[in-house]
């Protein structure tokens, strides 16, 4: 398959992205861990208060993809990716760029829970307090909110001085949500979320994102089929790296343009 | 059908056999514990009473104590954990967090796996030609320092393993939110790995306490209860050493009791690291 002309496939199919709502940009991104390509010359849009779901085998970049957005893979040496990634026209990957404060615009959850050792507060309030001097008063609206934009607040409100670790895995879970959306970034990235959690709390992650998206970027990498089909408004198929298919979750899931697409979403291969 | 029955018997025996050997030995190895502290037990509760905390290490024939030597050995011991606890943390933090995959960090921690098991008179010697020699007086200054260099690479090995065993992702999430990793390792990694720090500065403690040959070279000993380390300082190992050769029976009954100090204390702080390290497998 020709990469090239999959990318101006893709140009046609990503019209249906309203260029000028396209929030990060991904143009003809390759990324090595060493030597290893892991990413080969993709290129995808993510649209502005949208959620965009990554789908595709284990091994094919999607996680991949996700931490180029927030250049997390820059704590390790030896990887490295080429391309670039314009964040409302402005490209990430230059050198020079403040990885901080990308980080504190663009906000990662985890697949297994990480809260911090400390008390739910203080989750919430540790990234705020790196940006942010509020008096106890305000910080105590941040805190209640972001934990309410998680679906968290009612859950823990009598027990914000409890230790986070204390939390159920699903509760660990949306705190976490909490202390991403806490520092209000505008892009959100999710990385398998809800593969730890039981139904229940999944569901209500689920919820959690649907409603996030009002404020926020969002992009998801899933293993989960339903879930990228009840979350996300586009959704992007890869497979070994590359981008096989992109477009509005609906077109891809009903009408996939490859093969490829159509015999991993129907469970023939994955 | 009776060579595989004969074959099945031999295994049984051989079996039987090595488990015997096994709790022989076991017994064997325990038996010997329990005489040295039956005898550290027995000898060194005779010679404990007040005058043991509250009188100096006594001229031959008279009334005294350990008081210079306890108090000796704990400024001494306190210093030197604080230095090591300072330099190892850091260089452990520093190899597990920053350099330890290059190959400055393999040097450094090959270098660091010779000094943990440098003989600690070496040790003395060392800190003697820099610090002792050149000043022409003997310290407890220099005493600390030399059982600083013996605690140093214990908090570094165990400080880097402790915070290798931190997930990846704890680390990450911190600086997915904006946060430098400097700020990310002293508000989160440590305090998520403050148990398993801990343990490692009391094990190195525990390893320092009863140390006698890098003192020789250093503080060497004071019959005098002092608390300038400046000058000579008297410790518990030393005392014990001299006291224990001596002629004199109060004197000998004295080096019992100071071993059973030291004994006693070192038992309390592993348990003490015990308990810390069942609490944080536990949270």
């Amino acid at each position: 398959m020709n990469t090239l002309n999959q990318v101006e496939d893709f140009a046609t199919s990503i019209a249906d992205v309203d260029k000028a709502n396209v929030k990060v940009d991904v143009r003809a991104l390759n990324f090595f861990y060493g030597k290893t390509p892991a990413l080969k010359n993709v290129s995808i849009p993510f649209a502005r208060n949208k959620v965009t779901a990554l789908i595709g085998p284990s091994g094919c970049g999607k996680s991949t993809l996700l931490r180029t957005l927030n250049r997390m893979y820059a704590l390790y040496p030896g990887q490295r990716a080429e391309g670039e990634i314009m964040l409302d026209g402005e490209n990430i990957l230059a050198p020079g760029a403040d990885l901080a404060r990308l980080r504190a615009r663009v906000g990662m959850v985890f697949q297994k829970p990480t809260p911090f050792p400390m008390t739910v507060y203080d989750n919430v309030a540790f990234g705020i307090r790196l940006y942010e001097n509020l008096s106890k008063v305000d910080m105590d609206v941040r805190v209640e909110e972001a934990l309410t934009r998680a679906a968290l607040w009612g859950e823990v409100k009598d027990n914000l001085k409890g230790p986070g670790l204390g939390l159920s895995g699903g509760q660990q879970q949306r705190l976490c949500v909490a202390r991403g959306v806490a520092v209000r970034p505008e892009v959100l990235l999710l990385d398998e979320p809800t593969s730890a959690l039981d139904p229940i709390s999944s569901a209500k992650l689920e919820e959690t994102v649907t409603q996030l998206k009002a404020d926020h970027t969002i992009v998801i990498v899933t293993h989960n089929l339903g879930q990228a089909g009840r979350v996300s408004d586009y959704t992007g198929f890869m497979y070994l790296g590359e981008l096989i298919e992109f477009g509005p979750t609906e077109d891809l899931f009903q009408r996939p343009a490859t093969k490829k697409t159509s015999d991993y979403i129907t469970g023939r291969f994955g | 059908m009776s060579a595989s029955a004969a074959k099945v018997a031999r295994r049984r025996l051989t079996n039987v056999v090595f488990e015997a050997f096994c709790v022989v030995v076991t017994v064997v190895a325990l038996a010997a514990l329990a005489a040295i502290l039956w005898s550290l037990l027995s000898k060194g509760i005779v010679g404990l009473n007040l005058d043991t905390f509250t009188l100096s290490t006594p001229a031959p024939g008279s009334r005294g104590g350990l008081a210079n030597a306890i108090v000796g050995s704990i400024m001494m011991c306190l210093l030197a954990m604080v230095m090591s606890v300072v330099v190892g943390v850091l260089a452990g933090t520093w190899l597990a967090e920053y350099g330890g995959r290059s190959a400055y960090g393999s040097v450094v921690r090959f270098l660091n796996d010779v000094l943990l098991s440098a003989p600690s008179i070496l040790v003395g010697l060392f800190v003697y030609e820099i610090l002792v020699a050149p000043f022409h007086s003997f310290s407890g200054f220099a005493g600390s320092v030399a059982l600083a260099l013996l605690a140093v690479p214990v908090i570094t090995r165990t400080t880097e393993d402790v915070l290798s065993l931190q997930a990846a992702t704890l680390r990450e999430a911190g600086v997915a939110l904006g946060a430098p990793l400097s700020y990310v390792i002293r508000t989160i990694i440590w305090r998520s790995a403050r148990s398993g720090l801990l343990t490692g500065a009391l094990l190195a403690f525990a390893r320092i306490s009863g140390e006698t040959a890098p003192l020789l070279f250093t503080a060497l000993n004071n019959q005098f209860f002092s608390l300038d380390l400046r000058g000579q300082t008297a410790n518990l190992p030393i005392v014990i050493y001299n006291f224990a050769l001596s002629a004199q029976e109060d004197w000998q009954r004295l080096a019992w009791t100071g071993a059973l100090l030291i004994a006693a204390t070192v038992l309390a702080v592993t348990v003490v690291a015990r308990i810390v390290a069942k609490e944080q497998r536990r949270s």
